[in-house]
C-alpha cells in the first residue's frame, strides 16, 4: 500500500513532531513508537503513558430499540448496562465464528456506541447492518472521532489535574462525557494494556487541543507518548486477545478463551444455534498463555509440541519486560491444553514453555 | 547516524573489522536503530563455517526475528558469549562490546571487497 493510499489519523502532524517512527497498520498511517518499545512499555507499567488510537472504529447505534438491536447481535448481554457503562463482547457470524470483539457503550436508553477494530470497521459495519432488526439507525462515525489512551499507574491522578469533574470516579468500565482542555469527551475507564487509566473519545476537531493539553500537563508526571509496538507488548503481558491473531472468523469464543461473553441464556443473537451446539460438541482446542523458559522469542506462526507430537500454533508472541521472557499464546489440541509444559519450535530449536490460563503480568 | 571510518560494511548493515588475521563482525547502527529494542542474539558456534551473503545469526527485537548475514566466507573462531545475558549490548555499542562473532577468512582478500564507510553511507542515503 502506498503512502497516499493510507489515511491519516488527525495527529499525524502532532507525531511526526514528536519523532514517531510512523508505519502503516490497518490503512492507517500510525505511531509504531517515539523513544523505544521498551521504555515506553515500562513507562505504562511504572508512570503514565499516552498512546493515539484513532483508528479504531466507532459504529453508533441510535432509536428507541438501540439496546435491544445490538443486543441480538453482540453475544454478551447488553440489557444490563446503565448507562454509560461500557461492555466487553464478541460478535459472531451465523457459524459462531468471531466477526470481531468490541467495547458496547450504553451512553443511553437510545444510543449505543461500539469501538470496533480498526482492521474489521467495513467489515463490522456490514455485519452489523445485515442483521439489524428494528428502527434504530446505525452509523459508521469513525472519522469523526479521535482516540487517545492514558494508561499507566499514574493516568488517574493526571488526569483528575485536567478536568473539572470527579474523573477519578468513574468506575472501571464505565464512562461519562466530561471537558477536557475545553473539548467534550467521553472519558472512559477501559484500556487495553493491563494497567489503570482511560480511553478518551474525542470530537476530531478537538483532538489536537486535547493532545497538547495532555502533553504538556503530562510533563510534570513524566507522561511518555507510546506507539503501537508496546501497545502490542503491553496487552500480551496482560493477556489479551488480538483480532486476526488470537481469534478470527474461524474460531469460536469457547476455544478462544471467552466463554464469559457468551449469553446463551439472553434470548435470540446472531450465531446463538451455531454457539449452543458447538458448547455441546466441546472444543478441540483451546487458546492457552504460553511462558517460554528457555532464551529466544517465540512469534505467531510457531508450532506447538508435546513431546514429538505437533498439537498446536502460537498465534501471538513476543517478549515480556516484566518477567525478563518470551511470552505468548497459542491454540494447543484439547488433549494436551492442561499439560503444565510444552515445546515451541523456533527455528532449529525447540524452547521449553510453561502453560498457564492466567495473564503473566497484573498489576497489584 | 554513526558510521566509523576505520569499518568496511554489508549491504544487509553488518560491519567487519580486521584484526590480523580475525575479521570480527557485527551490526551496524542503522540496523540497531531499525530493529528497536534488542531481547536475544542467536550466534553460531565456535568452528561453524558461514558464507558470505548466508545466514550467520540470528537477533530477536520485540517486533520481530532478522537474520545476520556474514560478510564473507570464513570460521567462527570466537562467538560473543556476552550477548547471552546482555542482548542490549547491540543497541547501546553496537561497534564496541556488542559485536556477534569472530571468524578467520577464507579468503583475506575478501575483506576488501566490501564497502567503505563512505560508500556504506551513501548507500544509506540512497536506500
Amino acid at each position: 500500500m502506498s503512502h497516499e493510499e493510507l489515511k491519516q489519523v488527525p495527529l499525524e502532524r502532532r507525531h511526526v513532531e514528536h519523532g514517531a517512527k510512523l508505519v502503516p497498520f490497518a490503512g492507517f498511517s500510525m505511531p509504531i513508537q517515539y523513544v523505544g518499545v521498551k521504555e515506553e512499555h515500562l513507562a505504562v507499567r511504572n508512570g503514565v503513558g499516552l498512546f493515539d488510537v484513532s483508528h479504531m472504529g466507532e459504529i453508533e447505534v441510535r432509536g428507541d430499540d438501540a439496546i435491544d438491536v445490538v443486543n441480538r447481535i453482540v453475544t454478551n448481554d447488553v440489557t444490563s448496562l446503565v448507562d454509560g457503562q461500557a461492555l466487553y463482547t464478541v460478535m459472531c457470524h451465523e457459524d459462531g465464528g468471531i466477526v470481531d470483539d468490541l467495547l458496547v457503550y450504553r451512553l443511553a436508553r437510545d444510543h449505543v456506541f461500539l469501538c470496533v477494530n480498526a482492521a474489521n470497521r467495513d467489515k463490522d459495519f456490514a455485519h452489523i447492518t445485515k442483521f439489524a432488526t428494528g428502527a434504530s439507525t446505525i452509523e459508521d462515525t469513525g472519522d469523526s472521532w479521535a482516540q487517545l489512551a492514558l494508561q499507566g499507574p499514574k493516568a488517574v491522578a493526571m488526569l483528575q489535574e485536567m478536568v473539572d469533574a470527579p474523573v477519578e470516579k468513574i468506575g472501571y468500565f464505565h464512562s461519562a462525557f466530561y471537558d477536557v482542555a475545553g473539548v467534550r469527551c467521553l472519558v472512559s475507564r477501559t484500556g487495553y494494556t493491563g494497567e489503570d487509566g482511560f480511553e478518551l473519545y474525542i470530537p476530531v476537531d478537538g483532538a489536537e487541543a486535547v493532545f497538547d493539553a495532555l502533553v504538556a500537563h503530562g510533563e510534570a508526571h513524566g507522561l511518555v507518548l507510546c506507539g503501537l509496538g508496546c501497545r502490542d507488548t503491553l496487552r500480551l503481558e496482560a493477556k489479551l486477545h488480538l483480532y486476526g491473531q488470537d481469534m478470527s472468523d474461524s474460531t469460536n469464543p469457547f476455544e478462544a478463551g471467552l466463554s464469559w461473553t457468551v449469553k446463551l441464556q439472553k434470548g435470540d443473537f446472531v450465531g446463538r444455534d451455531a454457539l449452543v451446539a458447538a458448547k455441546e460438541a466441546g472444543v478441540t482446542r483451546r487458546l492457552r498463555g504460553l511462558i517460554v523458559q528457555d532464551r529466544g522469542v517465540i512469534r505467531q506462526g510457531c508450532e506447538i509440541y508435546a513431546g514429538d507430537k505437533l498439537v498446536g500454533e502460537v498465534t501471538s508472541g513476543s517478549f515480556s519486560y516484566m518477567l525478563d521472557k518470551s511470552v505468548g499464546m497459542g491454540y494447543i489440541d484439547v488433549e494436551h491444553a492442561n499439560d503444565d509444559s510444552v515445546t515451541i519450535a523456533v527455528r532449529k530449536r525447540r524452547l521449553a514453555a510453561d502453560v498457564t490460563r492466567k495473564a503473566f503480568y497484573k498489576n497489584t | 547516524m554513526n558510521i566509523p571510518a576505520e569499518l568496511r560494511y554489508s549491504k544487509s548493515h553488518e560491519w567487519a573489522r580486521l584484526d590480523g588475521d580475525v575479521v570480527t563482525i557485527g551490526i551496524t547502527d542503522h540496523a540497531q536503530d531499525a530493529l528497536g529494542s534488542i531481547v536475544y542474539v542467536e550466534l553460531p558456534g565456535v568452528g561453524d563455517e558461514v558464507e558470505a551473503e548466508a545466514e550467520c545469526c540470528v537477533v530477536e527485537s520485540t517486533k520481530a526475528a532478522s537474520d545476520v548475514y556474514a560478510p564473507i566466507d570464513g570460521e567462527v573462531v570466537e562467538a560473543n558469549e556476552k550477548l547471552e545475558d546482555e542482548p542490549e549490548l547491540v543497541n547501546s555499542d553496537s561497534y564496541g562490546d556488542g559485536w556477534f562473532i569472530k571468524i578467520r577468512p577464507s579468503d583475506p582478500a575478501a575483506f576488501e571487497g566490501l564497502m567503505d564507510a563512505e560508500t556504506y553511507k551513501a548507500f544509506l542515503q540512497e536506500s
